[in-house]
């Protein structure tokens, strides 16, 4: 792959004029390679199944890389190849031909994001081979620096930022209604907000946290947080390889809430929420578990709304919510509840959407991965939603406030505000005013 | 018991370092106050012996042993020998290898309590007063050192070293080398001075150097792209180095270069200490630094909190424009 | 060869540092505690020495804050043993008690060959602590390492003297290495074998002796430095700041 990861046009090298007048009819037909090699029988000299597919079909979670037969239709929908050289027909082409995709940097280039599994007549699932490899590649000490340093921290702090998790609750603070924390107050209570990493400690993120403690306060739903002794779910962790950590993370998690009594829990993280619907069950713990705009959505008649939103506002699907758990509605059916606004879709939404490149790892591998790609992902999805005419950008996953809004910035366009639907909500409501 | 300041030379070979004049210069004004005499430990290589006209004694051992290197057992042996022969009332070292090889041992055979990283110095009635910077910088301690000889190790550029250069002519005493360096079991074998490489980052009027902030080799391509649209050398950090992200010949620092371009960009660099000590004598210091606590900032000239992925890009358009 | 490897958790210098009310030392409560990095290159460059040409490395720290993590990390990595010294007091333990300690337990261990540590802590008020442990045992020492390669039973040394000059020398027999960067940067220890580290590694217990603690500088007060502030701080978003400091750089006519 180039460096700079600028595409290539494909090369056509065959092509022969060949017809064949049929002396029965006397027509002619075109027995060129263009429409029939693929009735011939090639031989792969190439290809040396114990050298690269072989090692991946082995790994639990890498069999399906076997399936491809090449159609290639996940190639157009994968939004890393768009940008790049790298697409999931490619990989298994490269890997039957020798690629080394243990040692490879295009190992770390999938976001996970489920677009290419969607379309995929054979089911070859890249959200399990990739991190299947990966979990090779993380044993033998193969992790690009930066992923290293996020699972250190998070395996010592719990939190992928490397915040003090004694920190965890600092938002709380200027969130205007109380936040009541289990550890202190461990009476029983319906909604246990797991609050996770970014939502935790990122500034962008704290403002979210505070404006949905607000609207939760004025819908009236009972609810606490585990403050301190909150650890991520992990998800992100696992699928960027490292099993391991997240084996540990279940441990610390289950443990923690088996401490307290709650109805159900609800995340504002997709990916800490796809986790507890799917992998946590997996191990023997079972949650009622909900995504916030699913909380929230049901309770659209209690919400008093007071200041309007005047707004061409266009909406970008979280993959971990949407693609990979079917939620598309409960987010929509929040932003047309809110008055004034107006709701835009790109091109490519719901089951289609483009990625923003935070997903499966990619959150913590921007750099690693730049040498590969022409522009991030988020700028890409970023100039998508400024053509839209939208003068904000909503999204309801704590990795794309801070994603999105350096790529408005760097693709020039300042004017795309970027807002969770939970600050466009709380604005709506009114804010701090009148609580 | 003297009232004697001991400063034990911090040169292995070549020049006679800033640091040790500092040391004399300080030791001078401790002497003044404890009512003692300043005096200097020079170990192995003799030469300008006469550099030493600010001390009113020269302590010199010699032995072959010296001749084939440095060998941190032979220097504890000498200096060991010396501090025997002198009784000195306070002993200064500088934070570099010989003060953070010696101090610890020779404290704790003289029984004597030590101070490391110390930035200032003054006498309190008979004790000796000393402030430490700690935790990277991050906090200083003051300390009371106590007893009969007390040691310190001082960070270098803490004290003007004109003071130190003073002229005199001391007194030059021959220290019988002791028998120990005749049966050493940590032995001498060479001295190699920096190889030279392309790079230069001591000629350099202008540098761009890169700390820890940069996070990974990979993001260290956009710094290297701004100092190549410099035409300038890149440098770093000690712990960029140590992470073998750029060689050894790029380090600024203690145990890299001392640099004193006209201005020095630093770039995730917080500022620790043996970090300052290698530039901070630049003309002009400009630091990128998202932490606004960071001790760079204390001696840098411009400063800006954004981050440098922000601000890199930035600065590259405005230079091509 | 057989190595023993000296480890200690350190306050986080990532974070802010409060001063007790004590005066004399850190808010030791609300810090997060980290393994010390100087000891990581120590641990790399001895586990290094064991590839090449065999042995057993030992990793040893006392009972501070989070060590456990940092001693599991160790096996993890290829260590072979891990000790705990129990019974310290908690806070902050003076180097010179430190090397007394390790000192003890070195002797009762025996036939090691070399101890590696890291060239310095942040807060080794009072001494680094390979010379300490070198002078209270009377073996020979060396700091500020960035290379110790095993040659036939020795191991070759080479320190760092500054401004790039380096320094070689043989130790036959005995030594104790203050290490300041390894050969390598400190590897990756996986999740995975941490846990199988805890799950099937003992860290051994060694009750710490009595020791008569030499005389050590007093500490009367500990306060974070005067801001001199001398930095102007360049305001603006990063198009504005960049402007201004291209301006800087041209102005010193180090630019067209």
């Amino acid at each position: 792959m180039p460096v700079g990861g600028k595409k290539q046009s494909p090369v056509v090298v065959e092509l022969e004029e060949a017809t064949v007048i049929s002396k029965v009819s006397g027509r002619e037909w075109d027995v060129s390679g263009a429409w029939n090699r693929m009735f011939q029988p090639r031989v792969l000299s190439d290809y040396s199944y114990s050298g690269g597919l072989g090692k991946v079909a082995q790994l639990d979670g890498g069999e399906t890389l076997e399936y491809c037969y090449g159609c290639g239709k996940c190639v157009p929908v994968c939004p890393v190849d768009l940008v790049s050289e790298y697409g999931p027909r490619k990989i298994h082409r490269k890997v039957q031909t020798g690629l080394d995709l243990f040692a490879s940097d295009e190992l770390w280039m999938c976001t996970t994001c489920g677009n290419c599994l969607r379309v995929c007549p054979k089911g070859v699932n890249m959200i399990q081979i990739m991190p299947a490899v990966r979990e090779v590649a993380v044993g033998d000490g193969k992790v690009p620096d930066e992923l290293q340093g996020i699972f250190e921290k998070t395996f010592r702090y719990g939190n992928a930022l490397g915040e003090n998790p004694r920190r965890r609750h600092a938002w709380t603070k200027a969130a205007g209604v109380p936040v009541r924390v289990l550890g202190s107050d461990p009476t029983p209570v319906d909604v246990l907000f797991y609050v996770e990493d970014y939502w935790s400690y990122h500034p962008r993120g704290q403002q979210a946290a505070q404006a949905f403690a607000r609207t939760m306060a004025r819908v009236g739903v009972d609810f606490a947080i585990l403050g301190a002794e909150e650890k991520t779910v992990g998800d992100s962790q696992r699928l960027a390889g490292e099993k391991g950590l997240f084996d540990a993370l279940v441990e610390d998690v289950t443990s923690t809430l088996a401490k307290y009594e709650f109805n159900r829990i609800v995340t504002p993280d997709p990916h800490a929420f796809n986790a507890l619907v799917k992998e946590y069950p997996k191990r023997g713990f079972t949650y009622d578990v909900l995504h916030y705009t699913q909380l929230l959505s049901p309770l659209i008649d209690r919400m008093n709304f007071v200041n309007p939103i005047n707004k061409k506002v266009t909406f970008h699907d979280p993959c971990y919510l949407g693609r990979h758990n079917g939620e598309y509605d409960a987010p929509r059916k929040l932003l047309k509840a809110i008055p004034g606004l107006d709701l835009v879709e790109m091109g490519r939404c719901k089951e289609n959407s483009y990625c923003c490149g935070g997903g499966g790892g990619g959150m913590w591998l921007d750099g690693f991965n730049s040498n590969h790609v022409s522009e991030r992902l988020s700028e890409r999805r970023v100039r998508e939603a400024a053509g839209t005419g939208a003068e904000i950008l909503a999204v309801c996953c704590p990795y794309e406030v801070s994603r999105f809004e350096d790529a408005a910035k760097s693709t020039g366009n300042e004017h795309l505000k970027v807002m969770d639907i939970a600050e466009l909500l709380d604005e709506a409501l009114g804010g701090s005013e009148g609580l | 018991m003297s009232n004697e300041v001991l400063v034990i030379n911090e040169r292995v070979q070549g020049e006679i370092p800033d640091l040790t004049f500092e040391l004399i210069g300080k030791g001078r004004e401790l002497a003044q106050a404890l009512g003692g005499s300043v005096s200097v430990a020079m170990i192995g290589d003799l030469s300008s012996l006469d550099a030493f006209g600010g001390a009113d004694k020269v302590y010199t051992v010699e032995h072959p042993v010296f001749g084939s290197g440095y060998s941190a057992q032979a220097w504890e042996e000498a200096v060991a020998e010396v501090v025997a022969v002198a009784r000195p009332k306070v002993v200064l070292f500088g934070t570099g290898t010989i003060g953070i090889d010696l101090a610890g041992s020779i404290a704790y055979r003289e029984k004597a309590p030590l101070a490391s990283y110390v930035v200032d110095l003054k006498v309190e009635g008979s004790d000796v007063v000393a402030v430490s910077q700690l935790y990277g910088g991050k906090l200083l301690a003051e300390s009371l050192l106590e007893g009969e000889t007390v040691v310190a190790t001082v960070i270098a550029g803490s004290f003007p070293s004109e003071a130190g250069r003073s002229g005199g002519s001391p007194e030059v005493v021959s220290v019988a080398a002791p028998k120990s360096l005749d049966s050493l079991t940590l032995r001498p074998v060479a001295v190699k001075e920096p190889e030279k490489s392309g790079v230069d980052i001591t000629a350099a009027d202008l540098l761009v150097s890169v700390g820890r902030g940069v996070g990974s080799q990979a993001n260290i391509e956009m710094l290297q792209e701004l100092a190549d649209a410099l035409k300038v050398p890149l440098s770093a950090s000690r712990p960029v180095i140590d992470q073998g992200w750029l060689p050894k010949p790029h380090q600024v620092g203690k145990s890299g270069k001392k640099v004193k371009p006209k201005v020095y960009l630093a770039f995730g660099i917080s500022g620790a200490p043996e970090h300052l000590e290698g530039m901070r004598s630049s003309e002009l210091i400009i630091a990128c630094n998202t932490d606004p606590k960071a001790p760079i900032f204390e001696v840098a000239h411009y400063g800006t909190t954004l981050d440098l992925f922000d601000l890199v890009p930035e600065i590259l358009e405005k230079l091509e424009a | 060869m057989k190595i023993v490897v000296g480890m200690r958790q350190l306050a986080d210098l990532v974070e802010e540092l409060e001063v007790a009310d004590s005066g004399v030392d850190i808010d030791r409560d609300f810090v997060k505690f980290v393994s010390n990095e100087w000891d990581e290159a120590a641990l790399e460059e001895a586990l290094l020495i064991k590839e090449q040409v065999g042995g057993e490395v030992v990793v040893v720290a006392l009972d501070e804050p989070d060590v456990d993590q940092t001693l599991y990390s160790a096996i993890a990595k290829g260590a072979d043993r891990a000790v705990k010294i129990v019974g310290v007091e908690e806070g902050w333990t003076p180097t010179r008690l430190r090397a007394q300690l390790l000192a003890k337990y070195l002797e009762s261990e025996g036939d090691w060959d070399a101890f590696f540590t890291g060239v310095q802590a942040a807060d080794d008020l009072d001494g680094q602590l390979a010379g300490l442990i070198g002078a209270s045992l009377g073996v020979a020492h060396a700091a500020v390492v960035s290379k110790a390669e095993p040659e036939g039973p020795a191991l070759r040394i080479t320190q760092e003297l500054g401004g790039g000059t380096l320094a070689e020398s043989v130790a036959e027999g005995k030594v104790v290495l203050g290490v300041q960067a390894g050969r390598q940067a400190p590897r990756y220890a996986p999740i995975t074998r941490i846990r199988q580290a805890m799950s099937s590694t003992t860290i051994e217990s060694f009750e710490a002796p009595e020791v008569e603690l030499g005389p050590g500088p007093k500490v009367r007060k500990l306060y974070p430095p005067e801001s001199k502030g001398q930095a102007t701080m360049l305001e603006g978003d990063p198009v504005e700041v960049a402007e201004k400091i291209v301006e800087i750089i041209r102005t010193k006519g180090l630019v067209r």
